[in-house]
C-alpha cells in the first residue's frame, strides 16, 4: 500500500519488449504455414525435367508434352513458316523479344536454339488459356492474311509461329520459352539450360 | 499515427456503437476476482488450443484426402512432401490431446470450487455441452488418418450404438453409410469434423463466455465478489475484490501461455507420439478390415469413460447396460448443480466428508483411466505377482471404481440434501496467499 | 494446489514411462540403441538396406532425393550405389519384386517398410533382425522368435551366420518353446559387428519412418529457448502490473 508509485517507464518498456518478442513469435510461427503452400516434394518431382524424342514429329506438326503440368508446344517448323517470320516484325508488339520471356539463347529471330524447332510454354500471356495451333499459311476467319501461328480461343489473342504476339490483341507479351537443351540431334530435354546439362 | 487510430475508432463507433462497450465489458471493465490461482489458467489455455486446432486444421485440410483409398497416403504426404507439413500435423495431434488435458483440469477446477453452483449453472451446462461436442470432434478427427486404430476405433465406437435394442443394427449402418467403416463414413466424419462440429464448438464457447461474464467469475474462495463491498482503485462502483481482466489477467494468462507452450513445444519437437499416448503406433498401419490391432483401446482421453463399458456385464440378452452406464457417467455431470446443493462453494470451506469424497472420486476416475488404457495389465502383475488371474482382478477393481465413480454423486446428493455437511465459516472477502 | 498439480504431472510422467512401448510378441525385446542423430550410421544402414532388403521391400513414402539430402549423400552416390532399380532421383523407393509373384513365393507380399519402426518400434525391428534361426519344421527353413512362423527367409545369414534354437521342454498340453538361440555357423561378421550392422539398419528404418525427426531436433531447441525468453518476459510484465493489486 505504501508504494503506490507506478514506474511507468519500466511498465512501458516491458510491455513493448513482450509485445515485440511475442510478435516475432507469431510471425515466425506463421512462416511454416506460409511455406506449406510452396510446391511440395511431389509437385517438384512431377516438375522434374522432361525428355522428349523428336523423331516422330513431322515437319509442320506440333506435339504437346507436359512439364510442371504446363503444356509445352514442340513444333517442327517448315522452311516456309520460318521464311515469313521477319516480315511479321512491323505488326508485332515485341518483334525482337526484348521483354524477358525467353532464355538468352532463344532471344533471336526464331526464338529457338535450332531454327526449325520451337519449344514453348503454350500459355497465352493474357489470362492463361492454351492457344490453338494454326500452322498453315492460309486465310483464316479471324485473319485473312494469316501467316501461321497461334490463336487464343478465349479472347482472340494472336501470335506468330515463334510465339510473338501481334499488335491490337489483349495479350501483352510474347509466349514464354522454357529452359531446354538438345541431348542429341533427335532428343530435347525441357527444364534444363544447355550450360547446366552435364 | 495516434490520430489515425482515433479517427478510425470514431468511424467504427459511429457505425457500430456497441463495439467498444462490448470490448470494455469483456476486457477492461470485466472485473474478475483478484485471487485466481493456478487452476484458473486452463480456461484461457483451452481457448488457445481451440485457435491452434482451427488454424492447423484448416491447413491440414489443404493436403488431406478424405477417401478410404487416399487418406492414409495423404497423411504421409503431409508428413514428408509438404513443406513443414509435419509441424502442422504434430501441432494438431498434440493440440488434440492437450485440449483434453486442459479441459479435464478446467472441469475439475469447476467441481472443486463449486463454480457450477447458483448463479453459474448455465455456465456449467454450456461447458458440459462443449465437452460433449469436443468428444465427438475428437473421435471423428481420430478416424480421419485411416490407420488401423482409426478404423477399428470407429468400428467399435459406432458399434456402441448397436447395443440399443431393436434399432441398434440399422442405426449402426446408418451412421457408417456402409456395412463397415468406409468411404461414406470417412467423408461424413470429415464434413462433421472440419465444418459442423467446429461451428457448434465456437458458438458454444461464445455462449459459455457470455454466460460467464454476465454472472462474473467464481474464485478459489467461492466468495461472490459482487455481493461484497464496492469500490476499487479503478472504479468506485465495482467490487472491491475485483480487478480489470485486462490488463491484469491478460498479462497473467500470458505467463500461463508461455509455460503451456513450452510443454507443448517440447512434445511437438521431441516426443510427438509421446510414447504412443498421443499418436498410437498401430495407427502407423493402414486401415485393414481383416486385421484387428492386438490391443484395441481408445485414445487416452476416452479411457475413463470407455472402461465403464467393459466393466458392466451384459444381462437380459443385451450389452446396452454398459453403454448406458458410460453415457450415464457423462450425463450425471450435467446434473451436478442439482446433485450438489451445498451452500458453500469452495472445497476450502466444505465439510471433511466432501474433501474425502472428492479425493476418492479423482482416484476412481484415474483408476478407470488405468483400466481403459490396459495399464492395469502391466501394473497388477508388477504389484501382486505374475501368477494372478488378470481378468478377475481387473474386473473386480474396475467394478469397484465404477461404483465409486457413481457413488460420489449419490453421496453428494445425500450429503447436501440431507444436511449432513458440516462446513467451515466462509470469509466475507476473498483471501490471497502470496 | 501447486502440489496437487505437480503430483498430477508426476503421475503423467510415470504413466508415460510405464506404457509398454510396443507390446508385440510378449517376449522382452532387445534394446536397439537406434538413433537418427548419427549420420554415418544412417549411411551404413542405407547401404545394408539397398544391398539386402530392397529386393523384396519397398519404402514407398521415401524419395531417393530426400534421402540423399538428409543423409548427406550426393545425387551421384545415391544413383550409383543405392539405386539399382533404374528409378529417377525424385522417385520413391519401390522394390523390383512384383507383388503378385511375391505373394506366390512367400505366401504373402513382403510389406512396405516405410513405417515399420513407427508401427512396431525400433527395438522390435532390431530384435527381429537378431532372432532368425534355422528351423527344419518351417517350409522356408527359417523361423524367428520375434515373429514366429514369419514368411521371410533370412537375407543377412551370410553376415550373421546361422543360429539354431535350444528348445525348452514342452509344458503339459503346450508345445515346446525356444529357450535361447545359439550361433552354430559363424558368418562374415563377429556378433558385435553384426549387432552394430543391424543397429545401423534399424536406425536407417527409424529415419525412414519419420524423416521429419531430423528437422524436429534441429528446430526444437531454438523454439524452446525462444519460448523460455518469452515466458520470462511475460512473468516480469505480470509482476510489474500486479504491483497494482493488493
Amino acid at each position: 500500500m505504501a508504494n503506490e508509485v507506478v514506474d511507468h517507464g519500466r511498465r512501458r518498456f516491458l510491455t513493448a519488449t513482450t509485445a515485440v518478442v511475442g510478435g516475432i513469435g507469431i510471425v515466425s510461427a506463421a512462416v511454416p504455414f506460409i511455406k506449406s503452400w510452396e510446391p511440395s516434394a511431389r509437385a517438384k518431382a512431377a516438375g522434374a525435367p522432361v525428355t522428349q524424342s523428336l523423331k516422330k514429329i513431322e515437319t509442320g506438326q506440333q506435339l504437346i508434352v507436359a512439364w510442371r503440368s504446363l503444356p509445352i508446344f514442340i513444333v517442327n517448323r517448315t522452311p516456309a513458316q520460318l521464311a515469313v517470320l521477319p516480315a511479321q516484325d512491323p505488326r508485332l508488339v515485341d518483334p525482337h523479344s526484348l521483354v524477358d520471356q525467353q532464355p538468352k539463347y532463344a532471344q533471336n529471330g526464331t526464338r529457338s536454339i535450332k531454327p526449325e524447332w520451337l519449344v514453348m510454354i503454350g500459355i497465352c500471356t493474357h489470362l492463361g488459356c492454351v492457344p490453338d495451333f494454326y500452322g498453315e499459311i492460309k486465310p483464316e476467319p479471324f485473319d485473312p492474311k494469316w501467316q501461321g501461328g497461334y490463336y487464343c480461343p478465349c479472347h482472340h489473342s494472336r501470335y506468330d509461329i515463334a510465339g510473338r504476339v501481334y499488335q491490337g490483341v489483349p495479350a501483352p507479351k510474347n509466349m514464354v520459352i522454357p529452359p531446354y537443351h538438345f541431348v542429341d540431334d533427335t532428343t530435347v530435354q525441357i527444364g534444363v539450360n544447355p550450360q547446366e546439362a552435364g | 499515427m495516434a490520430n489515425v487510430f482515433t479517427s478510425i475508432g470514431d468511424w467504427v463507433t459511429e457505425r457500430v456503437p456497441n463495439m467498444m462497450p462490448a470490448y470494455r465489458k469483456h476486457m477492461t471493465e470485466y472485473y474478475a476476482p483478484k485471487n485466481f490461482n493456478l487452476w484458473y489458467y486452463f480456461g484461457s489455455l483451452a481457448m488457445l488450443v481451440l485457435v491452434n486446432q482451427i488454424v492447423t486444421g484448416i491447413f491440414l485440410t489443404m493436403n488431406y484426402n478424405p477417401s478410404a483409398a487416399g487418406a492414409f497416403d495423404s497423411v504421409q504426404y503431409i508428413m514428408r512432401d509438404v513443406d513443414w507439413g509435419w509441424l502442422i500435423r504434430y501441432m494438431h495431434t498434440t493440440g488434440a490431446s492437450l485440449f483434453f488435458v486442459v479441459v479435464f483440469l478446467h472441469m475439475f477446477r469447476g467441481i472443486m470450487y463449486g463454480s457450477f453452483k447458483k448463479p453459474r449453472e448455465l455456465v456449467w451446462l454450456l461447458g458440459m455441452l462443449i465437452f460433449l461436442a469436443l468428444m465427438a470432434e475428437a473421435f471423428m478427427g481420430y478416424v480421419l488418418p485411416w490407420g488401423n486404430m482409426s478404423f477399428w476405433g470407429a468400428k467399435v465406437i459406432i458399434s456402441l450404438f448397436g447395443t440399443i435394442p431393436y434399432i441398434g443394427d440399422s442405426l449402426v449402418q446408418w451412421i457408417m453409410g456402409d456395412f463397415l467403416p468406409g468411404d461414406a463414413t470417412l467423408n461424413r466424419f470429415f464434413a462433421l469434423h472440419v465444418i459442423a462440429l467446429p461451428l457448434v464448438l465456437l458458438l458454444l464457447v461464445v455462449l459459455h463466455l457470455a454466460a460467464l461474464h454476465e454472472v462474473g467469475s467464481n474464485n478459489p474462495d467461492g466468495v461472490e465478489i459482487k455481493k461484497g463491498p464496492k469500490g476499487n482503485r479503478w472504479d468506485a462502483l465495482k467490487p472491491a475484490d475485483g480487478i480489470p481482466f485486462h490488463p491484469y489477467y491478460t498479462v497473467k494468462d500470458l505467463v500461463g501461455v508461455g509455460f503451456f507452450l513450452l510443454i507443448a513445444a517440447f512434445i511437438i519437437f521431441f516426443a510427438p507420439t509421446l510414447g504412443g499416448w498421443f499418436l498410437e503406433h498401430d495407427n502407423a498401419i493402414r486401415a485393414n478390415n481383416l486385421l484387428t490391432p492386438p490391443q484395441i483401446k481408445p485414445v487416452w482421453y476416452f479411457t475413463p469413460f470407455y472402461a465403464i463399458v467393459r466393466m458392466v456385464p451384459s444381462f437380459a440378452g443385451t450389452a446396452v447396460w454398459g453403454v448406458l452406464a458410460m453415457f450415464g457417467s457423462i450425463a450425471v455431470l450435467f446434473a451436478l448443480p442439482w446433485i450438489d446443493v451445498g451452500a458453500v462453494k469452495s472445497v476450502r470451506y466444505r465439510g471433511t466428508g466432501y474433501k474425502v469424497a472428492l479425493t476418492i472420486f479423482v482416484i476412481a476416475f484415474l483408476s478407470l483411466a488405468l483400466i481403459g488404457t490396459d495399464m492395469t495389465d502391466v501394473l497388477f502383475p508388477m504389484l501382486f505377482g505374475s501368477g494372478i488371474d488378470l481378468t478377475t482382478w481387473t474386473n473386480t477393481f474396475g467394478r469397484i471404481m465404477t461404483v465409486t465413480y457413481f457413488g460420489f454423486f449419490v453421496f453428494l446428493w445425500l450429503y447436501t440434501h440431507l444436511g449432513w455437511e458440516k462446513t467451515k465459516p466462509v470469509p466475507d472477502r476473498v483471501t490471497t496467499h502470496d | 494446489m501447486k502440489s496437487l498439480l505437480s503430483s498430477f504431472a508426476l503421475a503423467l510422467v510415470v504413466l508415460v514411462g510405464a506404457m509398454p512401448a510396443h507390446a508385440e510378441g510378449g517376449d522382452a525385446l532387445m534394446k536397439s540403441g537406434a538413433t537418427v542423430r548419427d549420420q554415418a550410421s544412417l549411411q551404413r544402414g542405407a547401404r545394408l538396406f539397398f544391398n539386402y532388403c530392397v529386393g523384396c521391400h519397398s519404402l514407398k513414402y521415401m524419395r531417393y532425393s530426400r534421402m540423399a539430402e538428409d543423409l548427406g549423400l550426393t545425387e551421384q552416390e545415391v544413383m550409383q550405389n543405392l539405386n539399382f532399380t533404374g528409378a529417377k532421383f525424385d522417385d520413391p523407393v519401390i522394390s523390383h519384386m512384383p507383388a503378385a509373384s511375391a505373394g506366390k513365393w512367400f505366401g504373402k507380399a513382403p510389406p512396405d517398410l516405410s513405417l515399420e519402426v513407427e508401427a512396431r518400434g525400433a527395438d522390435w525391428v532390431y530384435t527381429y533382425l537378431n532372432s532368425f534361426y534355422l528351423d527344419p519344421h518351417s517350409p522356408i527353413g527359417w523361423n524367428n522368435t520375434a515373429l514366429p512362423n514369419a514368411a521371410m527367409p533370412f537375407p543377412l545369414w551370410a553376415l550373421q551366420g546361422m543360429q539354431t534354437a535350444e528348445m525348452k521342454p514342452a509344458k503339459a498340453g503346450g508345445s515346446a518353446t525356444v529357450e535361447k538361440l545359439v550361433l552354430s555357423h559363424p558368418g562374415k561378421m563377429t556378433p558385435a559387428q553384426y549387432q552394430q550392422a543391424t543397429r545401423d539398419l534399424t536406425s536407417f528404418l527409424q529415419y525412414v519412418s519419420e524423416p521429419a525427426a531430423l528437422q524436429r531436433h534441429h528446430y526444437g531447441i531454438w523454439v524452446l529457448l525462444f519460448l523460455a525468453l518469452f515466458t520470462l518476459l511475460a512473468a516480469m510484465l505480470k509482476k510489474e502490473y500486479w504491483k497494482d493489486v493488493h
